[in-house]
């Protein structure tokens, strides 16, 4: 679109607007409050004119940036998107305001507080658009920081054992994948994901990796299992795919609510992100290879972690499991579209079928798990911080439209046809069931107890005789709502007609199914 | 007829457009959200009679007319998810049943729901309650089909819950959501196993639709691991969502609970409604249902031709088999043709018995067995029952188990005529039934209740109807028509004559139990009286339902007959109650030829054919002697007060405690289901803080340590070396400073400084 670098301006809009913010004084929290959200407003407008000028007849790469950078190491400035790193740049851009929006009654140091969700926000874009891993790796590692400090400044009484955990869990994950693409540039001589996808598929890769590393007594197919584990291990702990998760229920439930928003709203999305841009095109045959221990990693997470948020007390634990529980179909729809196959059209068709899947629970999650952590925000504003699943009981009769919001917000997260949830998940299973079919049979088991969990919710936050407690409680207010409609309208929108999203990352689907085989 | 196949979607649309609104109204809107509901559910029910009556007299090239209409729903790239609505006899007559019913139940609710501050909100439930129906009952894919049903799912569940702050609602509410959900999951794998099989999920789409030839001889030519036939595991899964959905054993748990709902609620439930679609469902894709590898069918075939009387229907049979569109209806239609070939092979009969039970697919078999088991475990637990609501809700259970007892022996037209007359009795009942409630003061147990007779006249003529068409009294009442030919079918079925047995057994306690209430609520006299004070005021209190006539009448606690509002719709279900039966007698078998597309006309010979009318003699006996042996027992008066056992219980006490606490089935799952998925998520918990989380802790405590000693390392080994390199550099550095005029001190100063600055700038974060 006539040359401008329309998204480097969008990653840059939120790194200015954190630096402006660093400069305010500590005292002006209003004007903070004022700027975070025109800052984040103002890249969601641009996000916006990305989405309305993106050609979606085209799964291609669009407004390309690329500048040469440090030639010799094979490192460029490249950021362009397709219909995925777009649907990616949109969520962020929505969920950014609503997390700021929610963080509204946060007192304390509050420029720093939203100078680093902008941060945040500028590490998320930049994750979502870079192509080449040198600056990719930088914004995947920028977004860490701030959230480090998110939880450690702002969180709960145990804040800080879960930033150091969250910390090094994701930095272990974040070593592990830093040394295999050391090694890919080391054998290949670029960083670009393209190229290294290109060199993938045409079997020069595993050859490169022969001849640098021959000395070491392992085959080229050793060499990239444990590069393709390396890598895997740093999306997994970001994802989280069991056994890699026990940092998230003490990291969401200490977060600020504010930040748990961004968290798993747009966070979490990097590292599945990172499964479909960056492990699926370069390391398909380890993949295909490893499939089956990966699928029942996929089993388990679902299955596991629906179990475990039953067992929850504390209504931001049981949400951090059900996010877990809903990232899992989006592994179990990757892995699903990683099986090797040949190239007949049911094939393409399933897979393409399972990766819109993908995508669409991808956005889904992050709208609706953000809309439910947005109402526990408001239960804790109302309740001095209580969150307890115990805590409250008959809501409904004094919060008739907190109770119906949120209620559309927890059937949504039940995939409930109608809304959102129900879309991406029936085409995940869709064309997982014809790939992977007792992993998906298995993986509906997260269905049911997923269905008994959040009902439970239900029945014991919102329904029975009314606490007395809380009689006095409020109902939403009018700029509440506000928080909350936007996203409630597009759960119904896409639910009703996912076609408007269909639309735009369905070529890019098909570019990266038929560059599979 | 173009006009109607387009429009349909209006049907359930514009009830979902009046939820919709409804959602955003305000609390005292009440007169315009009724007004509204009821007005929705009034043009579709409109437009709903127009497309029945396009319907009559058209006929197919497949033996039943069918108008579809399909759009794409998902557009990925070649390959599209879509989705449809169709029109064919028995949509419209579903259509036809569930607006008009649903209509009078609204209606109803008027009345009954008048005094209750949560009006406008039970209207719009209602409204979406029956949108979701009626958009499964026209849906032309298996896909929108699911996306309805689980809207009906939803929509019983806040429906059920509807008095929230009743803890019991609550959880009965979160039951019933629950237990069909477990249904749904294996309704959901067999449909995206018959997506994967056929790649589509239209029904039918030119030839291309997934209960279509090609499809299903795509279906039945695959074979599963376990040597099933992918159509039979298929059909079997999308069973489970109709067990789930309908109430059938081991699934039936949550719709007796469903009572907690209002009364209209629980008609809509149990009539026109939910309980509805999963037999509506397994109608609907009988074709699968009845699918089977042609090799059987072969082998069938030569067997058959062996029976001269049987090659008869041969050449459609074979079509069935591979199954075909709609037609095998047609080609084995009601059981009076199955008697024609029984009867006229009589020679033959034990040799046709066995190769027509091959003939059976082994998902109808099922079906036939769940039902019959069914229709009889919920008949027992009906008969010691002491809630007025919930009597009805096990008759329904056992009601349901014989239309899918009818689906499975007698073929799609048998089981829908059942169903469609249940509707109209079973909504009669209810409204009777909340009638006596709304009379008594919010009073549910019979034993509590008595005399309602002289009280409450036009509910007694009705509700009396009622009963007679449920416990199927001879010729007047519809439910004799519906059940006998259940009874006829299962008679005839080849397979096994138990489910006839089995079903005679639940026709005798079906009489009995109705007997029974009828006795208790109706007859003797009134029993309210005593300690009504403390009882009537917990009871209403409790329910919400805060009559204000209830206020008028504290003084006298008197029952009262209802409202006009609400009587006028339960004299007009009376009415079809009786009418209804005549569209089925095997003298003119109206309906069955409607849904199959038949024309066999009027003739009274058919009823001495075969064994039409011994099984209609038996019948009628079976329910006389059920009538006769609960009159022995409880009339004139079961009991002189509430307090008093009931004669049965009398009798044989050991048996009436089993029946009365379900056959502890619910005890049972409470046990074993329910204890271990919590003590699955307990250990998961466990595995996820303490085993896991431990790991990682040690892990982490190792790596500190690990830092620590190479801290030491550091500052004792490393440092040392570093602290003379660095004074080796100072001193060169000094020489370089003396060279270079103090430059590098500048330098230097600058860097210290910046590294102050971010020094400090982290303690500052961190310190915290």
């Amino acid at each position: 679109m006539n040359g401008f670098p329309w998204i480097t301006a969008l990653t840059l809009t939120p790194l200015i607007g954190a630096i402006l913010l660093c400069g305010l004084e500590p005292h002006q929290n209003r004007l903070a409050r004022g700027f975070a959200l025109a800052f984040s407003l103002v890249s969601l407008g641009l996000a916006g004119i990305l989405w309305a000028n993106f050609d979606s007849s085209l799964g291609s790469l669009q407004f390309a940036e690329r500048w040469s950078w440090v030639p010799t190491l094979g490192v460029e400035y490249f950021v362009a998107v397709d219909g995925l790193g777009l649907l990616m740049v949109m969520l962020s851009t929505i969920i950014v305001p609503m997390a700021i929006l929610a963080s509204w009654r946060i007192e304390e140091r509050v420029p720093i507080y939203f100078a680093l969700v902008l941060f945040l926000e500028a590490g998320l874009l930049g994750t979502f658009t870079a192509l080449n891993f040198f600056h990719w790796f930088i914004y995947w590692e920028l977004s860490l920081v701030p959230a480090f400090f998110l939880i450690k400044l702002w969180g709960g009484p145990n804040r800080s054992s879960a930033a150091i955990q969250f910390f090094v869990y994701t930095m272990v994950g974040s070593v592990a994948m830093l040394l295999a693409f050391l090694a890919l540039a080391y054998a290949t001589g670029t960083f670009d994901f393209g190229r290294l996808a290109e060199l993938a598929r045409s079997g020069e890769l595993a050859s490169a990796l022969t001849a640098k590393f021959a000395g070491f007594g392992l085959s080229a197919q050793q060499w990239s299992l444990i590069l393709f584990v390396s890598v895997f291990l740093g999306f997994a702990v970001k994802l989280p795919v069991i056994p890699f998760h026990t940092w998230l229920p003490s990291t969401y439930s200490e977060a600020p609510t504010g930040t748990t928003i961004l968290l798993t709203g747009a966070m979490s999305k990097m590292g599945a992100y990172g499964l479909v841009r960056i492990l699926m095109p370069i390391f398909p045959e380890p993949m295909g290879l490893l499939l089956t221990p990966l699928l029942w990693l996929a089993v388990v997470t679902v299955v596991f972690s629906a179990c475990a948020a039953f067992a929850q007390r504390d209504l931001k634990r049981i949400l951090a499991y059900s996010s877990i529980n809903h990232l899992g179909y989006c592994v179990l729809g990757v892995l699903a579209a990683a099986r090797l196959t040949d190239n007949q059209p049911y094939w393409i068709a399933e897979k393409a079928a399972a990766l819109n899947g993908v995508f669409l629970q991808m956005f889904n999650h992050g709208l609706t798990a953000s809309a439910l952590f947005c109402f526990v925000s408001f239960l804790e504003g109302r309740s001095s911080g209580l969150r307890g699943i115990d805590d409250f009981g008959g809501l409904r009769k004094v919060a008739p439209v907190f109770c119906g919001l949120m209620g559309i917000s927890v059937f949504a997260s039940m995939g409930l046809p109608g809304l959102n949830g129900f879309v991406g998940e029936f085409l995940i299973l869709k064309g997982a069931f014809s790939l992977a079919g007792w992993a998906t049979a298995l993986a509906t088991i997260g269905l049911l107890v997923t269905a008994v969990f959040l009902l439970t919710l239900l029945q014991r936050v919102f329904n029975g005789p009314l606490n007395e407690r809380w009689s006095k409680f409020k109902d939403l207010s009018v700029s509440e709502r506000i928080i909350v409609l936007p996203a409630t309208i597009l759960m119904f929108a896409i639910g009703i007609c996912p076609q408007i999203i269909i639309e735009t990352i369905n070529p890019t689907v098909l570019r990266i199914v038929s560059q599979l085989n | 007829m173009n006009w109607t196949i387009n429009n349909l979607w209006l049907v359930p649309g514009l009830p979902l457009l009046a939820a919709g609104i409804l959602a955003i109204t305000r609390q005292p809107y009440r007169r315009f959200s009724a007004f509204l509901a009821i007005g929705s559910m009034a043009i579709a029910f409109l437009i709903s009679a127009v497309a029945f009556v396009s319907t009559l007299g058209q006929s197919g090239p497949a033996g039943v007319w069918r108008a579809v209409k399909n759009f794409a729903w998902l557009q990925m790239g070649p390959s599209t998810v879509s989705l449809g609505w169709m029109l064919d006899p028995l949509t419209a007559v579903m259509l036809v049943m569930v607006t008009f019913v649903g209509m009078l139940i609204f209606i109803y609710s008027i009345g009954y729901m008048a005094d209750d501050p949560n009006a406008t909100r039970f209207f719009c439930f209602l409204a979406l309650f029956a949108a979701a129906m009626l958009g499964l009952v026209i849906s032309n894919s298996l896909l929108l089909l699911f996306i309805c049903w689980e809207l009906v799912g939803v929509a019983s569940y806040l429906l059920i819950g509807f008095w929230y702050q009743k803890p019991s609602a609550a959880a009965a509410a979160k039951k019933a959501f629950i237990t069909t959900r477990i249904g749904d999951i294996g309704f959901l794998l067999g449909m995206l196993w018959l997506y994967s099989e056929t790649g589509t999920l239209l029904f039918y789409d030119n030839g291309n639709g997934c209960l279509e030839q090609s499809a299903l001889a795509k279906v039945v030519a695959q074979t599963t691991g376990v040597g099933m036939v992918a159509a039979t595991a298929i059909s079997l899964l999308i069973f489970c969502g109709a067990i789930g959905k309908s109430g059938q054993v081991p699934l039936h748990v949550w719709l007796p609970d469903a009572m907690e709902g209002p009364t209209p609620v629980s008609a809509l439930i149990h009539a026109a409604t939910m309980v509805a679609a999963g037999v509506f469902l397994v109608a609907r894709v009988y074709p699968l249902m009845e699918a089977q590898p042609p090799v059987a069918a072969a082998s069938v075939r030569a067997a058959e031709t062996l029976s001269p009387a049987l090659s008869l229907s041969e050449r459609e049979r074979e079509k069935t088999i591979l199954a075909a569109g709609h037609q095998e209806v047609a080609a084995k239609p009601m059981p009076h043709a199955a008697t024609e070939i029984k009867g006229a092979g009589s020679g033959k009969e034990a040799h046709g018995d066995q190769t027509s039970a091959t003939s059976i697919s082994t998902a109808l078999k099922v079906v036939t067995w769940i039902g019959t088991i069914t229709a009889v475990f919920a008949a027992c637990i009906a008969v010691a029952q002491t809630d007025i609501k919930r009597i009805l809700a096990y008759s329904t259970v056992s009601q349901l188990g014989f239309m899918m007892m009818g689906l499975g022996a007698g073929g799609v037209a048998v089981g829908m005529f059942h169903l469609i007359t249940h509707a109209f009795f079973k909504a009669l009942l209810f409204l009777g039934a909340g009638s006596v409630i709304h009379g008594c003061g919010g009073e549910q147990d019979i034993r509590r209740m008595g005399g309602l007779k002289q009280f409450m006249p036009v509910t007694f003529a009705t509700y009396a109807i009622g009963m007679m068409a449920l416990a199927g009294v001879p010729l007047f009442f519809s439910g004799f028509w519906s059940k006998d030919e259940i009874l006829h079918a299962a008679s005839a079925w080849p397979a096994s004559r138990w489910p006839f047995y089995l079903g005679l057994f639940g026709a005798l306690l079906t009489a009995f139990y109705m007997t029974r209430q009828m006795c208790y609520v109706f007859g003797g006299g009134y029993r309210g009286q005593q300690n009504a004070d403390a009882h009537t005021t917990a009871h209403s209190h409790t329910n919400k339902v805060s009559h204000s006539h209830h206020a008028a009448h504290a003084g006298s606690h008197e029952p009262h007959e209802s409202p006009r509002v609400m009587t006028v719709p339960l004299r007009v279900l009376a009415a079809f109650a009786i009418l209804l039966g005549f569209f089925g007698t095997p003298a003119w078998p109206w309906f069955h030829d409607y849904l199959t597309g038949h024309h066999s006309g009027f003739s009274v010979g058919r009823l001495f054919e075969g064994h039409t009318l011994l099984t209609m003699l038996i019948s009628s006996v079976i329910v006389f002697f059920g009538i006769a042996v609960a009159l022995l027992f409880y009339a004139p008066e079961p009991v002189r007060s509430p307090d008093e056992s009931d004669p049965v219980e009398s009798l044989r006490p050991g048996l009436y405690a089993v029946l009365r606490d379900k056959f502890y089935i619910d005890e049972l799952y409470q046990i074993s289901v329910i204890r271990l998925n919590a003590w699955f998520a307990w250990l998961c918990n466990w595995f996820d803080r303490r085993l896991w989380e431990g790991v990682v802790q040690a892990a982490s405590h190792l790596v500190i340590g690990f830092a620590w000693l190479s801290r030491l390392f550091d500052e004792l080994v490393i440092n040392l070396g570093f602290d003379q390199g660095c004074r080796r550099i100072r001193k060169g550095g000094q020489t370089m400073a003396g060279l270079q005029k103090g430059q590098v001190q500048q330098y230097l100063s600058v860097i210290g400084i910046a590294l102050t600055v971010l020094l400090l700038l982290l303690t500052w974060g961190f310190g915290r």
